[in-house]
C-alpha cells in the first residue's frame, strides 16, 4: 500500500508516522506542502505537529497550503485521509471534515496517555478492532476540544461517523474523562463517506511494545486489510 | 482604504481564555463585571478605491481564511 505523509513547517509527528507506516510495511514517501504533485497514494496521512506555529488558528494556514489542494482532490476522489492531531485540526480547516477544534476547556497543553473506546469498528480504519474495545493511546495538543453544530453532531451520531470517544480504562464514557472538553466525548471522526479519518490521540506512538504499547497498530492494519 | 475586522466567538462557543480574564478582573475587584468574551482585531489596508469594492474583498479574505465561520463572527468597519 502507497501512502504519503504531507510534511508543513512545524510538523513534529512527521517522522515518528513515517516510522509506523514502514513498520507496517507501507511504501511511505513524504512531500513538502509547496509541492503541487502527489505521488500514487492509497493513503495521504496529514501528521501531527504545529504548523506555522498556530498562527491564526491551529490549521488555518496549512489549510490553504499548495499541496492541500491536491489532498482536497484525492480526499473528493475516495482516497483514504487520516489526519492525526495537527491534521484533525488542518482537515477541518479545509472543510474536508465539518466541525472546529477549540482550546482545550481547561486552557492546558495535555501532553499525557488516555483511554478511548472503538465505537465504529465497520469502516476502513478501524476494522481490525473489536467494537467497544478500550485503547490507551497518547494526546499532545492545546486545542482538541472538538466544537461542531447541533445538527452535524447528530448526523454524527445518527449516521455512526464517531469512531473513538474519550473514556476511562473500564471503557466508561463520562465528563471526568473527557480531557479536552469535546462535544460528546468525541476523539475522533469521519465524513460522510468514512474515507476521512481525523482523531486528536496519536495511534502512531503506540506501534511499539518496547517503547508504549500495541494499541496503535490495528488501525494501520485495517488500512491494509 | 482602511478597514478594521473585529471577530469574536459565536455566543454558543465557550471561551475560556475570556473566562479565566474575567475571574482574574473579578479577584482583582471589578465586582461590578458582569461578562467578559475574548476575541480577535485584524487593520487592513487595500489597494482600492471604491469603498464597496474594497468591502467585498475584506469579507472575502474573512470568509476565506481570517474567520472560521462555524466558530466566530465578524464585524468590517473603515477607518
Amino acid at each position: 500500500m502507497n501512502s504519503t505523509v504531507i510534511v508543513f513547517p512545524g510538523s513534529n509527528c512527521d517522522r515518528d508516522i513515517a516510522v509506523a507506516l514502514e513498520k507496517l510495511n507501507f511504501s511511505n514517501k513524504m512531500v513538502w506542502h509547496k509541492e503541487t504533485d502527489l505521488p500514487r497514494s492509497d493513503l495521504i496521512v496529514v501528521p501531527g505537529g504545529f504548523s506555522y506555529g498556530d498562527y491564526l488558528r491551529a490549521g488555518a494556514i496549512a489549510g490553504k497550503s499548495n499541496i492541500i489542494n491536491e489532498v482536497i482532490k484525492h480526499a473528493n476522489d475516495g482516497c483514504l485521509i487520516l489526519g492525526i492531531c495537527n491534521g484533525f485540526q488542518i482537515l477541518t480547516e479545509t472543510g474536508l471534515l465539518k466541525g472546529a477544534l477549540l482550546r482545550n476547556k481547561n486552557l492546558k497543553f495535555l501532553g499525557k496517555d488516555i483511554y478511548v473506546k472503538t465505537i465504529n469498528t465497520e469502516n476502513q480504519f478501524c476494522n481490525k478492532y473489536k467494537k467497544d474495545e478500550v485503547l490507551k493511546l497518547n494526546i499532545a495538543h492545546n486545542e482538541g476540544n472538538y466544537f461542531t453544530s447541533k445538527d452535524h453532531l447528530k448526523e454524527l451520531e445518527d449516521k455512526n461517523l464517531i469512531p473513538f470517544k474519550y473514556c476511562d480504562k473500564n471503557g466508561n464514557i463520562n465528563e471526568e474523562y473527557n480531557p479536552n472538553g469535546s462535544i460528546n466525548n468525541i476523539a475522533g471522526i469521519f465524513n460522510n463517506k468514512k474515507n476521512i479519518l481525523g482523531l486528536m490521540p496519536h495511534p502512531e506512538r503506540m506501534v511499539d511494545q518496547i517503547i508504549s504499547n500495541n494499541d496503535g497498530v490495528n488501525l494501520f492494519k485495517s488500512l491494509l486489510d | 482604504m482602511k478597514f478594521s475586522v473585529k471577530v469574536t466567538l459565536k455566543t454558543d462557543v465557550l471561551d475560556p481564555q475570556g473566562k479565566v480574564v474575567q475571574q482574574t478582573l473579578y479577584n482583582m475587584g471589578m465586582d461590578t463585571l458582569r461578562t467578559l468574551r475574548q476575541g480577535k482585531y485584524f487593520e487592513i489596508e487595500i489597494n482600492e478605491n471604491n469603498e464597496a469594492k474594497a468591502k467585498n474583498k475584506i469579507e472575502e479574505m474573512c470568509k476565506k481564511l481570517l474567520v472560521n465561520l462555524i466558530i466566530e463572527n465578524f464585524e468590517i468597519s473603515r477607518i
